[in-house]
C-alpha cells in the first residue's frame, strides 16, 4: 500500500520553499534576538526543517498538531500566519497568543495547532486527549504529535503510547531524534536507542526514516497517515535528524565535536534537496532566487507587522486566568 | 532542574520522600537534597517562571531553604546534606550570576534562622530570594525620605523562623511581606497570620503584602514586570504604612 509522493515540479519547489521559509524566518529571529527584540529562550529548528515540512504534507486542515518549544517549523509549515508568529516572538498583542507565550508557546486554534509546550514530553498526554475527543465525537481527524527523543525518557511517553494503542487512537507520533537532549547524548540517556522497538513494546507500529530527506519524510508520513485513518491505530515515526546550532541561543556545545556538526551540516535537508534538484535540472537558478525573494519579502512584512503591533495593556493581564465561557 | 519540572517528580517527593519516615513509624529516614531553580524575570513564559517554594513549604516533613547570598548558596547546601530529612533548596534564577567572596575561615551557616540584612526602626520588610535585593533597594530609597526600613531575609520557609520576624515587627510596628509567589494561600499569608496570631497588638498599621499578580507569568517583558514584585511597589507600600497620605 506504499504511496509514492507525487513529485511534480510544483510540488518539489513547494517543499524547497517551505524549508527555506523556516530557515530564513529563524535567521531573522536570531537577528532580532541579538537586537533584544526577542527575549528569553529561542530554540532553533535549524537542520530539522525536513521533518515538519514532510509530515505536514500528509495532514489535512481537520487534523490536529502538537509540538514542543522548538515549534517554529511546525507552526510555519502548518500555515499559521507568519506575521502573528513574528509578533508573538516580539511579545506583541497582534501575536498568535497576544505576546503571552513567546517563542515556546505558539497556539492557533483555527489551525488546530495546540502548542508550543515547554515541558519535555508535555505534548504527549495532550495529544492523547485531543485524539480521544476527536474519536469520541466522530471526527475523522489524525493528531500529529511532535516531540524530541528526550521525551522518550519520561513516563508521559510510555503512558501515552500504551493508552493510544489500547484505545486505538488516530495519533501520528513523530519522534524528532536529533541525538541530543540539551547536552545529553541519546546513548547516555537511553538503555535502548531503538525507538521503533520501544514503540513496538506497546504494540504501536512504526518505522525510522531519514529526517534529513524531505521526500522520504513526506512519503513515510503519507503512508503512516493512510494507515492511521484506515485502521484507526496509532503509528510511530522516528525521524533521524540533527540540530545545527546550540540547544537554545547559547550553549558551549562541549557535548559534541565541531567535526560532527560539520558532517551533519553537509547532509542538511535544504542543502541536500536543493543540490539534488539542481543536479537533476529540476530547478532553474531564477526559480531559486524567486523563492528566496518571496520568502524574504514575507519575512520583512512579518517583521513590519510585529514592529507596528501594540503591547497588550497591563490592565488586561488578568483576562483569561479564568474563562468566561468555553469558546465556540 | 527548575521547580516547574519538579511537578513531574511530585509523586516521589510528596508521596514517598516526605511521607515514608512518619508513615513507617520512624523505620526509615530520607536524607535527600533537591536543588531547584525558581522564580521569574527571564522572559521565558508561564511554564518556566513559577515560584512554588511557598507551595512546597505547605508540606510537613520537608525543609525548604531559600538562599539569596553567595555564602548561603554555598553553605546551606552543606547544612542540607547533613540533615536526615528531605530538603529542597530553592535558588532564584536571577541570582545565579551573582558573584561574591565569603570569609576564608567560613565553614558553615545556620539553616534554621532568618537574618536581619538591614536594621531599621520604622517598618519591617520581610522577604527571601531575589526579592531580598528589591527590598534592600527599596530600603535605601526609603532612607532618603527619612524612612528607616528593616529588611528580614527569611532564608528558610519551612520550618519558619517566626522569632526573628516577630521580634522585628515588635520593634518597627509595621510590616510589608514581599513574596514572588501568588498571594492566595501563600507563604506571605502564613507569615501574616503568624504575626496576627502572636503580635497583633504590637502593630501600629495593617499588615501589607507585595506578591506576584495572580496569573500565569506571561512572556512579554512589560507584562512579566507587572506580574512580579518590583522595588517601586515595595517603596510605595512601605511609605503608605509609615506616612499615610
Ligand atoms: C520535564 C522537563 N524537564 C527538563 C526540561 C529542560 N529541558 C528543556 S529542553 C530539554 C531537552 C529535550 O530534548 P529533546 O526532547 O531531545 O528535544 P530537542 O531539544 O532535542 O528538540 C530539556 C531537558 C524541561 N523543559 N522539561
Ligand atoms: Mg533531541
Amino acid at each position: 500500500m506504499t504511496k509514492k509522493v507525487h513529485l511534480d515540479h510544483a510540488h518539489l519547489l513547494h517543499l524547497l520553499k517551505a524549508m527555506i521559509r523556516i530557515r530564513h524566518f529563524e535567521a531573522k529571529c536570531v537577528e532580532l534576538y541579538q537586537a533584544q527584540k526577542i527575549l528569553g529562550f529561542l530554540h532553533l529548528y535549524d537542520g530539522e526543517e525536513a521533518v515538519s515540512v514532510g509530515v505536514m504534507e500528509a495532514l489535512t486542515p481537520e487534523d490536529a498538531i502538537l509540538a514542543t518549544y522548538r515549534e517554529h517549523g511546525q507552526a510555519l509549515a502548518r500555515g499559521v500566519d507568519m506575521r502573528c508568529l513574528m509578533a508573538e516572538m516580539m511579545g506583541k498583542l497582534n501575536g498568535c497568543c497576544r505576546g503571552r507565550g513567546g517563542s515556546m508557546h505558539f497556539f492557533d486554534r483555527a489551525r488546530r495547532f495546540y502548542g508550543g509546550n515547554a515541558i519535555v514530553g508535555g505534548g504527549l498526554p495532550l495529544a492523547l486527549g485531543v485524539a480521544l475527543a476527536d474519536k469520541m465525537q466522530g471526527r475523522p481527524a489524525v493528531t500529529a504529535c511532535f516531540f524530541g527523543e528526550g521525551a522518550v525518557d519520561e513516563g508521559e511517553f510510555h503512558e501515552t503510547l500504551n493508552l493510544a494503542k489500547l484505545w486505538r487512537l488516530p495519533i501520528l507520533f513523530i519522534c524528532e531524534n536529533n541525538l541530543y537532549s540539551m547536552g545529553m547524548a541519546v546513548e547516555r540517556a537511553e538503555a535502548d536507542v531503538d525507538f521503533v522497538h520501544k514503540a513496538s513494546s506497546y504494540k504501536v507500529a512504526g518505522e525510522k526514516v531519514d529526517g534529513m530527506d524531505v521526500v522520504a519524510v513526506e512519503s513515510a508520513a503519507r503512508n503512516a497517515v493512510d494507515r492511521i485513518r484506515s485502521e484507526s491505530d496509532p503509528y510511530f515515526l522516528e525521524c533521524a535528524t540533527y540540530r545545527f546550532r546550540a540547544h537554545s541561543m547559547f550553549d558551549a556545545q562541549l557535548y559534541r565535536s565541531k567535526e560532527e556538526v560539520e558532517a551533519w551540516r553537509k547532509k542538511g535537508p535544504i542543502e541536500r534537496f536543493q543540490t539534488w534538484l539542481e543536479s537533476n535540472k529540476l530547478i532553474k537558478p531564477d526559480e531559486l532566487s524567486a523563492i528566496e525573494k518571496e520568502v524574504d519579502a514575507e519575512i520583512a512584512a512579518a517583521v513590519a507587522f510585529a514592529e507596528a503591533g501594540p503591547l497588550e495593556p497591563v490592565s488586561e493581564l488578568e483576562r483569561f486566568v479564568t474563562m468566561e465561557e468555553v469558546p465556540a | 532542574m527548575t521547580v516547574n519540572f519538579s511537578l513531574l517528580a511530585l509523586d516521589q517527593i510528596l508521596n514517598n520522600a516526605v511521607t515514608i519516615p512518619h508513615m513507617s513509624g520512624g523505620q526509615f529516614a530520607i536524607p535527600l537534597v533537591i536543588r531547584m531553580a525558581t522564580g521569574g524575570g527571564r522572559h521565558v513564559a508561564a511554564q518556566h517562571s513559577r515560584s512554588l517554594e511557598g507551595w512546597y513549604a505547605h508540606i510537613p516533613g520537608l525543609r525548604v531553604l531559600t538562599p539569596a547570598t553567595v555564602e548561603d548558596a554555598r553553605f546551606m547546601l552543606k547544612g542540607a546534606l547533613a540533615d536526615p530529612n528531605p530538603v529542597i533548596i530553592f535558588e532564584h534564577v536571577m541570582l545565579y550570576n551573582m558573584e561574591g567572596d565569603f570569609p576564608s575561615d567560613m565553614k558553615e551557616v545556620d539553616i534554621a534562622c532568618a537574618k536581619v540584612r538591614r536594621a531599621g526602626r520604622d517598618v519591617s520588610l520581610i522577604t527571601y530570594g531575589d526579592s531580598l535585593f528589591k527590598a534592600l533597594q527599596a530600603a535605601d530609597a526609603l532612607s532618603s525620605e527619612g524612612i528607616d526600613a528593616e529588611v528580614i531575609d527569611l532564608r528558610t520557609l519551612r520550618p519558619l523562623d517566626t522569632k526573628t520576624f516577630l521580634e522585628s515587627v515588635a520593634r518597627t510596628r509595621r510590616c510589608v511581606i514581599i513574596d514572588e509567589g501568588w498571594r492566595s494561600g501563600s507563604i506571605s499569608a502564613e507569615i501574616g497570620m503568624r504575626i496576627a496570631e502572636e503580635a497583633l497588638f504590637e502593630l501600629d498599621a495593617p499588615l501589607r503584602r507585595v506578591c506576584a499578580r495572580e496569573t500565569p507569568i506571561p512572556y512579554a517583558a512589560h507584562l512579566e514586570d507587572a506580574c512580579l514584585p518590583q522595588t517601586e511597589t515595595i517603596i510605595t507600600t512601605a511609605r503608605e504604612l509609615v506616612k499615610p497620605s
